[in-house]
Parts: structure tokens; sequence; C-alpha cells
């Protein structure tokens, strides 16, 4: 459990994070909550030679109520979004779904930039972005730019940030009082998914997306087009995995994971149109 | 021997809060990587990322040039440090083959994780960078995963072996020749089950650590070392290094838990002696977790295949059992005896005839070594007969509680010689069971299972249970010598009374969580009549606690608490003589109770132990003859084994949607004989239970076709946390052991005993309407919706 040697630099505002992580280029990392970095490291999986930490950067922690949005700082922890009035009343499915981001020593740690910039398919905050149609917010040494949920996610670990680009807002839209589920489904609560579904659903229209079904979260979108169709739950929860490519893994073989989707899909529904 | 005395318990028998506690939750308690040993050099040991073999070549030059490496060597380099192989203590039977097995291998590796160069340097990210600067060329061989695939010598992996079966051993017991074959044929039932104990890695909280700090002259070695067994591994170590044994000192600190995986005498252990030697230097060594994963032994590994036969009534009339063991790539210090200790016990706590057929053929695989784990073959024997009555019971189509009923041995028949010739010392069953029954609200669970079980409903109910024996306090030292054990089972307790009142207790056995501190101060208070807090305990250090054997298989109460008592009684004698002859009487005339001695109808007349043992000490005034200072040295080898035993319930809801095991309610009614301390006992309950369950649902070693373990870290290799199994409702019955003074049994394994069968009976049981009759271990919600399709399907999907 002992890294490979790496250096160190601590920067106090996103735009010295950026010129930090432009003159180290790709071997930097920027350290936040740490809670999927340096697990990589200590297997020695990630070796990077530089970390930027932007644990401290201040004014990246914050919840927002900016009219038709909320706005989320990216350093902002997952307790602090499971807690949030503001989310609670105004997007109440991200709220519930950081309350399932591993245990609680995870959650007091770990931030819901980290766990998006990361775009681990497996995790519960990116699915639940995506379902949310949220807007991401990157600053590089160009200045700000937003990307969709949608465009974001490009492939396993990987997605549209460049090397020299941060994550430092999630803009969700406000719920509307939307029914809403997040349905987790795995063999220990501190587990990531196994299968998860992040939905909600306000009269002929729904949102899901999934967790852990193929390389990156999976925006079902079969399963909204049924909705609005007009088509029963279940019929449209039979299509969960249509945009789904899930793998193999020591706890679910695809077959499983497509069946497993859409039993959760048509759960997380009838949750959310109660 | 029966109870001498039953007088009114003050200490024993009371929830005192263990004395352990503080320094380990204020994290004041040292554990080995805790010491601070200066100028220790670190080690690093490189392990084969192949499970099967040749070493062609390995080139160390790069490794050697990184900062503050000191040297690195291969097992060829160290071949003449070793006066002999590691050890086995246990040669099962005389033709049981045993490959030479050194701490780092030679010219071939034999399953991922076996050690191939040690690496020496000032500090451990030296060691661990040296680790991937280290040029090894190997030459791949067929790996032997499966155990039936070993047993047909297709790839033989110790080739000077000529054979991957290590031995056969057999245990037959016939009233008549043939009558198990004569009574499988006069059966009105019978049934053929095979099931599979998958491997399990103990995962002790603390994974194993290591300093050996050789002496400035004159040779002496300490080794500190997180291990249960500090007594064995100083003779094993001293034998294997070709050391003198007074020359080894072994100190186990604080211990994070063992279960079984550090009763073992370890390829660093010797390592970090020979180089400590080499380089006169102190040399420590921590294992990671993925290290932890592989190179720790592993536990369980066994097919069993199990044959009961039963008259028209359901009574047992004959078991005939095959196991194929697992031991792995190599045998450890007790590997091969795993299976033999499960042995007598796949008649569970049944009454039966002498017809009984048992084998076990155990075989190398290119796999970690497996060893003793929590439970040690009883869990397996266990899991096995319980799970053939329910079979029993669904083949005669009556229930299972009404066909243990049946089998059960009646209180009334013990002491009950077994078809084995062990005798069991005592027990109810019945009553254990019954309590269980109710505590669960059995009928009020079948009733609500009727309603909610229909056709169609997705949430499916289902109760199970186990019922079981552990057979521990391990052992009587004759019974070891039939079994070819190469050590005895007695322990050694020293208790000295100092001038002020203060009592020393030495034991011999080495706690590592069990609570020995408290539950041995109770015992010595309660004997002695002083407070628990005035009682130090000394134990897990070979200098102090010279003679031992230390602690494994349930057996530190019934043999090391015993011993302690023995010796309390020594010392109270020997005060006794003081006292009559410093109070001018015989000493029949006098009584001790509270810890004073007075004479019987004067009790004016008295003297308190504390007067005596500094009289003891002054040695101003004692009986002729009488040597200064109170002191008892007692070895205790035990007559008999303790058996424990109870029944455990549980209710689970199966979501057969997703497969989901909901474990709604689990009742654990365990009997162990007189509690020392019954906080202490719901604790191992309560861990014992936890850990059955992990078997039964969450835990499995999970290895590919080549042998590469797939579970090597804890985000794969489930192990369950608190929030991850139910509440777990703890009862007790009292029936006292015969065999020993305090009417005490084990506890340490019970709940482990009991848990997994009683979880999958449970699945079985609820799915039984789909036609369900069997379950894999560890049921996953995958597993389990898989076996729901086969069952409603018809067949395999």
């Amino acid at each position: 459990m002992i890294p490979a040697a790496f250096d160190y630099k601590r920067a106090s505002s996103a735009a010295e994070a950026i010129s930090l992580v432009s003159e180290f280029g790709s071997d930097a990392k920027f350290l936040a909550g740490g809670h999927s970095l340096l697990p990589l490291m200590k297997l020695r999986l990630a070796q990077p030679s530089m970390l930027i930490d932007i644990g401290r950067v201040k004014d990246l922690s914050y919840i927002k109520d900016v009219g038709d949005h909320i706005a989320i700082g990216a350093l902002t922890r997952h307790m602090d979004v499971e807690t949030s009035k503001v989310l609670l009343e105004h997007a109440p499915l991200l709220s519930h779904a950081a309350g399932h981001v591993g245990d609680a020593q995870v959650r007091h740690r770990g931030t819901i930039g980290g766990s998006i910039a990361h775009a681990d398919p497996a995790s519960d905050l990116p699915a639940t972005t995506l379902a949310l149609g949220a807007t991401y917010v990157v600053q590089g040494p160009k200045g700000k730019r937003e990307i969709a949920a949608a465009n974001f996610y490009k492939g396993f670990l990987e997605s549209d940030l460049a090397a020299d680009e941060m994550l430092i807002e999630i803009r969700v839209p406000k719920m509307q009082g939307a029914g809403w589920s997040f349905q987790k489904f795995n063999r220990r609560a501190q587990d990531w998914a196994i299968v998860g579904v992040a939905a909600w659903r306000r009269k002929g229209e729904a949102g899901v997306a999934l967790v852990n079904m193929g390389s990156t979260p999976i925006l079902a979108t079969s399963v909204s087009n049924a909705i609005a169709k007009g088509a029963s739950i279940s019929d449209a929860a039979a299509m969960a995995s249509n945009e789904a490519d899930p793998q193999n893994d020591l706890n679910a073989s695809t077959v499983y994971r497509k069946h497993l989707a859409s039993v959760l899909v048509r759960r997380a529904l009838e949750a959310a149109s109660k | 021997m029966t109870i001498t005395e039953n007088k009114p318990s003050k200490i024993i028998g009371t929830r005192l809060l263990r004395r352990e506690d503080p320094p380990l939750l204020t994290g004041e308690a040292k554990f080995t990587n805790d010491l601070n040993i200066p100028g220790a050099l670190h080690l690093s040991v490189l392990r084969s990322p192949y499970a099967h073999a040749k070493i062609k070549s390995i080139d160390v030059s790069a490794a050697l040039k990184i900062a503050g490496v000191v040297a690195v060597y291969t097992g060829k380099d160290l071949q003449t440090s070793w006066a002999a192989p590691m050890p086995c203590a246990w040669a099962v039977t005389t033709d049981m083959k045993n490959p030479a097995h050194y701490p780092l291998a030679i010219d071939k590796v034999c399953y991922v994780g076996d050690g191939v160069a040690a690496v020496l340097a000032t500090n451990e990210t030296a060691s661990r960078d040296a680790l991937d600067a280290i040029d090894v060329q190997y030459e791949p061989l067929k790996a032997v995963v499966d155990l039936e695939d070993s047993l047909s010598d297709k790839n033989v992996i110790h080739s000077d072996l000529g054979t991957n079966k290590s031995y056969t051993w057999p245990l037959l017991v016939e009233e008549t020749p043939g009558c198990v074959e004569q009574a499988f044929k006069k059966a009105k039932y019978k049934i053929k089950e095979r099931y599979v104990q998958q491997r399990l890695i103990p995962m002790a909280m603390e994974p194993r650590a290591i300093v050996a700090v050789p002496q400035p002259f004159g040779g002496d070695i300490t080794l500190y070392s997180s291990t249960q067994i500090p007594h064995i591994l100083k003779v094993m170590s001293a034998i294997t290094l070709g050391i003198p044994e007074h020359q080894v000192r072994v100190v186990a600190p604080s211990v994070g838990g063992g279960f079984g995986s550090k009763l073992n005498v370890y390829a660093e252990e010797l390592l970090c002696m020979a180089l400590a030697r080499k380089h006169n230097a102190p040399v420590r060594w921590v294992e990671e977790r993925s290290e932890n994963s592989q190179a720790t032994i592993q536990g369980r590994g066994q097919i069993q295949h199990v044959e009961l036969a039963a008259d028209e009534n359901g009574k047992i009339t004959a078991v005939r059992v095959r196991i194929i063991g697992d031991m792995g790539a190599y045998l450890q210090l007790v590997t091969p005896g795993v299976p033999i200790l499960g042995a007598f016990l796949y008649a569970g706590v049944y009454d039966i005839p002498k017809a009984y057929d048992f084998s076990c053929t155990s075989v190398f695989t290119n796999l970690t070594p497996t060893d003793a784990y929590r439970g040690a073959g009883r869990p397996e024997a266990t899991y096995a007969i319980e799970m053939g009555i329910e079979a029993l019971a669904r083949e005669m189509k009556i229930d299972s509680f009404e066909l243990r009923k049946r089998n059960y041995i009646k209180k009334e028949q013990f002491p009950y010689t077994a078809f084995s010739g062990l005798t069991y010392d005592s027990g109810d069953h019945l009553l254990a069971a019954e309590k269980a029954a109710k505590m669960t609200d059995l009928a009020g669970v079948r009733a609500q299972q009727k309603k909610q079980n229909v056709a169609g409903a997705t949430k499916l109910l289902g109760v199970g249970m186990s019922s079981y024996f552990e057979m521990c306090g391990l052992a009587p030292s004759r019974v070891l010598a039939s079994l070819n054990y190469s050590a005895g089972g007695w322990e050694s307790a020293t208790v000295r009374v100092l001038p002020t009142n203060k009592v020393q207790v030495i034991t011999g056995t080495s706690p590592h969580g069990q609570g020995h501190e408290t539950s041995w101060a109770m015992i010595a208070a309660e004997k002695l009549g002083v407070a628990p807090e005035d009682v130090d305990v000394l134990h897990s250090d070979t200098a102090i606690s010279p003679l031992g054997l230390d602690t494994y298989g349930s057996r530190s109460l019934a043999v090391g608490g015993i011993a302690i008592a023995l010796a309390c009684d020594k010392v109270i004698e020997k005060a006794k003589l003081i006292a009559a002859h410093q109070l001018e009487c015989a000493s029949e005339d006098l009584q001790f109770e509270n810890g004073t001695f007075s004479v019987k109808g004067s009790p004016d007349r008295a003297l308190p132990l504390a007067a005596i043992a500094f009289g003891a000490f002054t040695a101003h005034n004692l009986p002729d003859g009488c040597e200064p200072n109170l002191e008892a040295q007692v070895s205790y080898d035990p007559p008999n084994f303790s058996w424990p035993f109870g029944t455990h319930m549980c209710v689970v809801e199966v979501d057969t949607e997703t497969g989901a095991v909901e474990i709604l309610k689990y009742i654990a009614v365990d009997d162990c004989g007189n509690q020392i301390n019954p906080l202490i006992v719901e604790g191992q309950v309560h861990g014992g239970v936890v850990q059955g369950i992990a078997q039964a649902l969450f835990e499995e070693a999970v290895y590919d076709m080549d042998g590469n373990l797939k579970t090597t870290t804890l985000a794969e290799y489930l192990v369950p946390a608190a929030c991850d199994v139910p509440a777990i409702t703890t009862a007790h019955t009292v029936t006292p052991s015969p065999t020993n003074q305090l009417g005490v049994k084990g506890i340490g394994e019970a709940g482990t005993i009991g848990a997994a069968p009683t979880v999958i009976t449970a699945i079985i049981d609820a799915l039984s309407s789909l036609g369900v009759k069997t379950m894999a271990m560890p049921a996953s919600p995958q597993t389990v919706w898989k076996t729901i399709n086969e069952a409603t399907s018809g067949g395999k999907q």
C-alpha cells in the first residue's frame, strides 16, 4: 500500500490549479477528496508524478439556488449534497443518491466534482446528474465552458475534460416536484452498485439513467421515449438495457445485469409515479 | 471427575467490561507494526504472478541500484540458511506426501503469491520500489486449480512426489463388517448429496507483521510477530533455522485477530529471522492487504459427498462421507489435519449406530495453501450433516425439525459414547432447539409463510435451522497422539501471589481478541478472593511464559482457564499449610472463603490471604520444609474435548426477481456450559455468526482457470460490515461440562459452525415451492437468481 513517489503542489485557486496542471502536463493529477485516486495509487494502478491538491481551493464548495437550477461547487462534499436544504427541496433525487455513496467517512471526504470528473460508470452521482439533465462547468487556460452531462462521458474513466481543464461547477435543473427514485442494488451497503437506477417522472415525462451498465453512465432514452409515448411502466422498463452494454464481473453476468436493470427501472418508475 | 464445589460465584458469570478495550479503542495498544525499532531494515517479498511456473532466471541488478536497497536475495541465495524445510506438524498418515517447502521458492513457483525474492532496504518505499525492478523470467506451466482435476494427476505439481494426492485418511466404524453397505441396502429412505465448501480468506483486521531483533551479542534473537502461537513458533523457527531453542524469544504484541490464519509458521517470519542474523540488524515486514489475500493461508476448500440411510421413521442408520480436501500448493503447519478435525462430526448431534464410513482424500492445487480457519473442519462437517438432514426430510416429506427430534442424542444418554469411541461430555439438544424455535416463533413464521408464499409472490419467506456440536478444547494429548499430531494438547499456568497480595497469572494461551486478560483475572479473582483488578495477566511472551500451546480450536478456557483454576487451588493449598501453622490448628480445620482462612467454628481465628502472602515472602514463620513464596505452576492435560452445542434458526425473505436475500431474524441458542463472562460469550457468538453468514452469503476466494485470485482487495472480497448483517438475538442453555472444575466449554467457533447451514437451509426453505433443493455458497443474488431459474425452467440456463 505504498504509492510510487510523486511530487505535490497545493493550489489556492482554480486559476492556480489550472496553471499548475498546464505546467506539469498529463502526468499531473488533481487531488480533491482522494477517494478514487488514492486507492489506485496505493495499488500502483495509477502513478502520477505530480499531485495538484485542490482540496483547499476557496469558493468551490457551495450549493446555490440560481433560479431555474441549483449550482453546486465541484468541491462540495457528498455529505453536504446529501443534507442540503436547497437540494432536498429542488433536487431531492441528487441528495438521496449522495447519501448512498460509499460510507459515512467517504461521504465526508469525497466530492461531487471528483466523482463526476473521475467518470466511473459504477459511481452514483455521474448517472444521477445525467438523469437530471445536469450541465457541468469546466475551466481551462482559455476560460470556462459548459458541457451537457449527456455529452460529457466518453469511455471508461474518460470524459470530455481536457488534461488542463478542471470541473468547477455542476448545474442541476430544479425537479419541479417530479416524482423520483434511486435504486441501488449491491451486496454490501458500502459497495458500488452492481446496477443502479436514477429516475424521475412527471406525468408523461421521465428521465432514467443507469449506474454500472456499461463503460459510461447510461442514459436510458428508450425508456423515457416509451413513457413519453404512453407505454406502461413494465413495457418501458423492458427496454432498460437498450442503450447499455454491461460487462461481466464477479458479481454479475451481462444477462443478469440486464435483467436487474429491467427490474430496477420498473421499481424506480413505479416509485417515482406514486 | 465431577464439579467439585458449587459455591455461588461473585465474579464468575458477571458482565465485567473487558480490560483490553480502553487501550484498543484509544490507540494506546501496540501492534507489531507500531513498534519503533531503531535501525531496522525493511523486508519486501517479490511474489510470483504465476500459479505454476519454472523460474528461468532472476536479475536483481537494477533493484540493487535503488537508493536505500541493502540486499536482494533469491531462493537459491538462501538455500543454505535453512536447517529444515518449513514445518508441517500434522502428518495425518504415515505415507502422507509433503513437498519440501522453503521460505522462498527455489526453481519453481507453485501459486500466485509464492515468494521469489526478498529485498532488504533502509526504508519501506525503497524495498517496495525494488520489487518492481527485479526481472524474473518464468516458464509458465499448466495450473491445477480444480480439485477433481488435481485428483486425476493429469498435471502433477510436485513431480518428485509423482502425484497430486497428499493422503487418504479413512474412518470406518462398523458394528459388523459390511454393515454400512447393508444399512444403505435396507434403508427405507436415503439421500446422496454433494456440497462445495468454497475457499475463504480469513481477513484478520490486522494483517501479519513481523520484527526480528538480534541481540547485540551472544546470538539470541527476539521475534515480534502478529501470531496466535508464540510458543509453537519459537520451537518451529528454532528447528527450521537451526538455532538452539533457548536463544529464540517470541513475543506477540497486541494481535488484531487471527481466526486461525495466525496459527502458523510463515515464510516471512523465517526470512526476517534469517536476514536479521545475516545482517546483524533488526528486520521488519508488514503485509499489504492484497498480499494477505494471497500469502496468508486460506480456509475451507472441500468437496463433500454425503450419504445418509434412514429407516421408515427417519432414524439414521448409516452415514457415508467422501471428502476431497484442497491443501493448496504446500502443507502449512496443520493443513492436512483440518478435514480430520471434522471427520468425527458428520453424524452431528444425532444418535447413530456404529455404521460410519468416512474417508478424506486431500490433494495439492496451484493455489494458496489452506489451513485452519475458524471452526477448521467442524463447520464443514456440520454444514454437510445439517444440509443432509434437510434433504432427508424433503425425501420423507416431513418437517426437518421433526426429523431432527427423532434423531437427537437424548439428554439422558450423556455422557454419550459415540460411534467413534469419543465421549460427548454433556448436552441437551432438544432443550436448545425448542428454545430457539420458541424465540423464532416458528409456528407464527410458518403461518405467515403460508399467507405470503403464494403463487406469483416475489418476496418469499423461509426458515432455516441447524443444530451443532463443536468438538473443541483441543485437546487430550493421547487423542492427539492417535491422530499423529506432533504436539500435545495441554496448557500451562502459573499463579503467583505477590507480597502485597497482588496476583500475577501467567498463561500459555495467546489472546488475539478473545479477552483472556479479563476472563483469566476473573477466574483467579473468584478462586483467591481478590478483586479482578488486583490480578495481572501475563501472556504472549516466551520469556515471561515459557510453557504454553497457545490459542486456537476454542481451547483457551477449557484447557488454559482450567490450568489457572488448578494453579489457584495449589496456591490455596500451600497458603492453607502456612495459615494452619500460624493459627496453630490442623489444616483440615480451616476453611477458605472471601480470601480469608478461618478455623471452622471459630471465625475470629482467621488470617487473610494478604497476610499469608506477605508471610510467605518474609519467610519468617513458615512450617518446617515449606518453601518461601506463594506460587504454583500447573500443566493441565484435559481428559476429554469439550462439546459445546446449540441450535441456530433464522428467517429470511428472498426477492425472487433479484435473488437478494434478507435475513429478517437470527436466533442463536448456544450452550457452552458455565460462562465466565456472558458479555464476552455474546461477543464471540456475534462475531462467529457473522463469519458464518459471510460464508453463506458473501465471501469466496475466487480464482480464474489460471490460478489468479480475483478477490485480492476488500472491494472484491466481500467481508460484511455491521450494516450488512441482521441483529442477532443470542440466548443460552447451561449444561455444565462434567470434565472440568469450572464446568466450562469453548465458544470461540460455535457461531461460525452454526450459522452457514442455518442461512442456506432458510433460503432453500423459502424457495422450496419453486422446486429449489440446493443452493451453492455464497448465495449471492446472482447465484440465487440463477438457481431459481434453473429450478423453474427444469434445467440449466
